[in-house]
């Protein structure tokens, strides 16, 4: 460990340094925009402190962390999705009477386990990050302590979560029985031969269990409508994509490193769960009058369609994956971003009632969420068509024509549940305005950035795609 | 840059009429009738201009044409490009475009802005996927067309339109995506045999294919066409859709919409697919028959007036698909004018029932009859346009539906003869439609007030349209002509690649 490394952990460092930095500023002077200001600087900070870091890489800090480009994107990616999130957080709480500074010390908490993730590469590092996220998750989700469904979210999820990452460790403890290392690398090697070892393959099939149940894909994914529903808009938003994204991430590099996917059981094993997530996901997103749980569903199915792509195993596969996961990030924050708007501090906007008419009422958050949901349903000029079809590209270029199919017809199956929310807004109602909608000024400017971003990169995606295929080659 | 030029207009157009329709209503029909004549006075002079010069006559060569880099890395490209088939499918997508803002004039009076964003927006995107040269921005403008038409039907439709939108919306998303498919097969088989991904379609003309292959990308293809045409047995969505949507929604519905399907077939099946074409030739071509037949049945027993004119693109595109098929020059023609006329015919003759329903607040054939004494300008317009559908001689329809019948008879003689009743059925639900509107005693004593300067001047440009094609149809052969050579020559070549 010398300077160098120290220098190249300095995204880590400063949102780990804004994290008590904001702990003590809540022991001298609570103010609620106070935190939200040094939450900001701090991450606006580790943002810009990738320009000086990006030069030193790749370089392996420890054998614990890998700093390459791949990480450094998603870092970036991760840094700005909590950004905005930060920002809904604290619209969000302005109309909520509890204590609303120490939010912010947990997101920064969950954002470092996030960024640990992805520039992991060993398996300590790996549950380090994993238990850094999900711990401070447990305590965001459960945040309105004293109401019932984020309290029931916060106890659900820190269970399941609790019980995965047992999965986890164990299959973690038998590769490292057969094989004895926790490197990745090491790992990638010894694993070309040990392949179809069976302690091998019930240790990854255990670590896909544990993986499996972060990402709330088939048949771990009971837990996500629950949550999804109870935990607070922008804490869902962020559940929904910086955690799943970090662990997608993670995936990512560990199995294409360690050509895992070259092992036929493990093949099948994803397209099994594929298959699962869309199909469930898909179907019972139908049987839903609730938003926030409808989006949960159709979470559950993207998880699925990410799986086609992974699948694919080639450099499309890779790169459809990145760019899944960025239209997938804006998307998502913008769709909980405007049942964050619409949230009052009685409740969360989650039915479908409280979007009827929003149209006629207020065109401009009724035409974003609509956008919001053309792009989960990958329609175009929306970034979330060009994400499908890269996704269909990829799995194309791999000839898994079958999984293609199912994604294609369960997408139009999602495309039903959108269209029912999206009519929903354009409904003619004759609803008084219910006691001055609340307006959300900082909100409003995540949501407006937001959708340009979903435009943008859906009519010219190039510069994103430059920056994925020098990230790419890991 | 003038084919951008055209899209662009409508895109602007609708975003300004949007936003001016929060202060002033009639400004946002202005500004819409502008963008969409502006855009049709560009097609005509590029027309005129194109028709003196010889362009139009050399086959291969694009009248005009834009390509740009889009996404490089997947080798996609802004390609924009016009021959005589897109440039007469233009003229009539702005032709409707101006009749079907003229025809919401009165209809339309809430959400005025939003409606004439989402008219213009797919006008603009049928205008790209006449225009798309690239197969990815033609799927792209393919699924752009569908939002808009969707809201259309959805907020300004009639009693159960969010039940036809939804349903129309999951068709062609389904088919598409299959559409989608097949492209991206196309693409990857290109690659295989050349190492370079594109979608271009000149490039990907004449792509070796194992007749294997070649026959399921083709079905990809003629999945998403078939729906959108729409094909026996696809057609359920149509009745709804038409029936539901706001006028201009089904004018445009029934003289665009459809279209994009018998040009998707013209334009990409036969040439990239010819012998998978071929092979399927006869089931295409039996189904396109019994639609004619079902449509025309379907029609004749219709008492909802919209739904029976609905039923009667059924049957007319039926033609369309037979002379498709039939791939010979006189088919071919035929299905050209089949396809313009329908336009003009059907469109008209939904504006007409958008104008007896906006008077009567009704669709029933029952609750009229004897309107001709009342409002015989209306009725006059009425029996034109229903003489015209049913293919009357002297009339667009006519012509092209007999040209169709001529071009199939060297294909089969029974599949002519059947489809040949079908022009026979049709003068069944014409001559009903007639009947029981307009003949008859003023039972239900209706005092209507008749046609007004406005709807004449929707009315009098289509009666010349159906006549001028009915009696003179040849500058429209003439345009369309080195257009159907080129398409023709490139489904030859494409067979002879694969021969060797």
């Amino acid at each position: 460990m010398n300077t160098t490394d120290l220098l190249a952990l300095l995204p880590f460092l400063l949102i780990a340094g804004t994290s008590v930095f904001v702990m003590l500023a809540i022991a001298v002077w609570r103010r609620h925009w106070l935190s939200l200001c040094i939450t900001l600087v701090g991450m606006a900070a580790a943002f810009g402190s990738l320009w000086l870091v990006a030069p030193l890489v790749p370089r392996k800090v420890t054998s614990l962390l890998i700093l390459d480009q791949y990480a450094l994107f998603y870092i970036g990616l991760i840094i700005t999705a909590t950004f905005a999130i930060a920002i809904l957080c604290y619209e969000y709480l302005q109309r909520h009477s509890e204590t609303r500074e120490e939010l912010y010390v947990l997101l920064l908490v969950a954002t470092l386990g996030s960024m640990v993730l992805v520039a992991s590469s060993h398996f300590v590092s790996f549950f380090l990050g994993l238990e850094i996220l999900s711990v401070a998750l447990y305590a965001l989700a459960a945040y309105l302590h004293t109401r019932r469904r984020p309290l029931e979210a916060g106890i659900k999820y820190l269970i399941l979560a609790g019980s995965s990452s047992a999965f986890l460790l164990f299959g973690m403890a038998l590769i490292y029985a057969q094989l004895g290392t926790m490197e990745l690398f090491r790992l990638a090697a010894l694993l070309a031969d040990a392949r179809n070892s069976p302690l091998v393959l019930a240790g990854l099939t255990f670590i896909v269990t544990g993986v499996g149940f972060k990402l709330g894909v088939v048949p771990f994914h009971l837990w996500a409508p629950d949550v999804y529903e109870g935990a607070p808009a922008p804490v869902t938003a962020f559940i929904a994509t910086v955690s799943k994204g970090a662990i997608f991430a993670l995936l990512l590099r560990y199995f294409y490193t360690a050509g895992a996917l070259h092992s036929r059981p493990v093949f099948v094993l994803f397209a099994i769960i594929a298959i699962a997530s869309m199909l469930i996901g898909n179907l019972l997103a139908l049987l839903q009058n609730n938003v926030k749980r409808i989006l949960a569903y159709s979470s559950i199915a993207h998880m699925g369609y990410l799986l086609v792509a992974f699948e694919a195993n080639n450099t499309t596969a890779s790169e459809a994956v990145v760019f899944y996961l960025v239209a997938y990030f804006i998307t998502t924050i913008g769709a909980f971003g405007v049942v964050t708007v619409l949230s009052d501090e009685e409740r969360d906007a989650g039915r479908l009632e409280d979007y009827a008419g929003l149209f006629w009422r207020r065109p401009m958050l009724a035409s974003i969420f609509t956008l919001m949901l053309l792009s989960l349903a990958g329609i175009p000029v929306t970034a979330g068509f060009l994400a499908k079809f890269y996704v269909v590209t990829a799995g194309a270029s791999a000839g898994i024509w079958s999984l293609i199919l199912i994604l294609v017809i369960t997408s139009v199956i999602g495309l039903f549940y959108y269209l029912r929310v999206v009519i929903t807004m354009y409904a003619r109602v004759q609803k008084e305005a219910p006691h001055a909608e609340p307006r959300a000024i900082g909100g409003s400017y995540v949501l407006v950035a937001l959708t340009i971003l979903l435009v943008w990169l859906g009519v010219c995606p190039v510069p994103l795609l430059h920056v994925i295929r020098k990230v790419l080659p890991m | 840059m003038i084919l951008l030029w055209m899209i662009v207009i409508l895109l602007v157009g609708g975003l300004l009429a949007w936003a001016f329709g929060r202060w002033s209503v009639s400004a946002t029909r202005w500004i819409s009738l502008i963008a969409v004549s502006a855009d049709f006075v560009i097609g005509l002079t590029v027309w005129i201009c194109s028709a003196s010069r010889i362009d139009l006559l050399q086959p291969q060569a694009w009248v005009r044409e834009l390509d740009w880099n889009w996404i490089p890395p997947f080798g996609i490209h802004f390609h924009l490009a016009l021959d005589g088939l897109s440039l007469l499918l233009l003229m009539l997508t702005f032709l409707l475009g101006t009749m079907s803002v003229l025809a919401s004039w009165t209809e339309i009076q809430e959400a005025v802005g939003f409606f004439h964003l989402n008219l213009l927006w797919v006008l603009a995107g049928i205008t790209g996927v006449f225009l798309a040269m690239d197969l990815f921005l033609f799927y792209f403008a393919w699924e752009l067309m569908l939002v808009p038409m969707y809201f259309l039907i959805a907020i300004w439709g009639h009693e159960r339109r969010v039940y036809a939108a939804v349903k129309f919306f999951l068709f062609t998303q389904l088919s598409g995506l299959l559409m989608l498919i097949a492209i991206m097969a196309l693409y990857f088989a290109h690659h295989s045999a050349t190492g370079i991904f594109t979608f271009e379609y000149a490039d990907l003309l004449g792509t070796p294919l194992s007749s294997h292959a070649a026959l399921w990308i083709m079905l990809g293809f003629f999945v998403a066409f078939a729906v959108k045409l729409p094909m026996f047995p696809f057609h359920t969505w149509l009745p709804d859709a038409h029936t539901e949507a706001p006028t201009a929604g089904s004018v445009v519905l029934a003289g665009l919409l459809l279209k994009t399907g018998a040009y998707g077939l013209l334009r990409f099946v036969m040439p990239l697919f010819p012998e998978a074409a071929q092979a399927f030739a006869p089931i295409a071509m039996v189904l396109a028959v019994i639609g004619i037949l079902y449509g025309a049945t379907l029609a004749f027993a219709q008492t909802d007036l919209k739904r029976l004119v609905a039923y009667t693109s059924v049957s007319h595109l039926g033609f369309v698909l037979l002379g498709i098929f039939a791939w010979n020059k006189l088919a071919l023609q035929g299905a050209l004018i089949t396809i313009i006329c329908h336009g003009v015919s059907t469109g008209a003759l939904f504006i007409l029932v958008g104008a007896i329903q906006e008077r009567l607040r009704t669709r029933e054939l029952a609750r009229m009859s004897g309107l001709w004494a009342t409002v015989p300008r209306l009725g006059g317009a009425g029996l034109f346009f229903a003489l015209a559908s049913m293919g009357l001689p002297g009339l667009g329809d006519f012509v092209g539906e007999f040209m169709i019948l001529l071009g199939v008879y060297q294909k089969s003689r029974i599949l002519t003869a059947v489809a040949a009743v079908g022009i026979l059925a049709s003068t069944f639900y014409a001559l009903k439609f007639v009947q029981y509107a307009f003949h008859g005693p003023n039972n239900h004593h209706w005092a209507l007030h008749d046609l007004g300067m406005r709807e004449a001047i929707i009315f009098i440009p289509m009666i010349v349209i159906l006549l001028w094609l009915g009696l003179y149809p040849q500058p429209a052969f003439n345009t369309f002509n080195p257009a159907m050579e080129t398409l023709q020559q490139h489904a030859g070549q494409t067979m002879h690649a694969l021969r060797r």
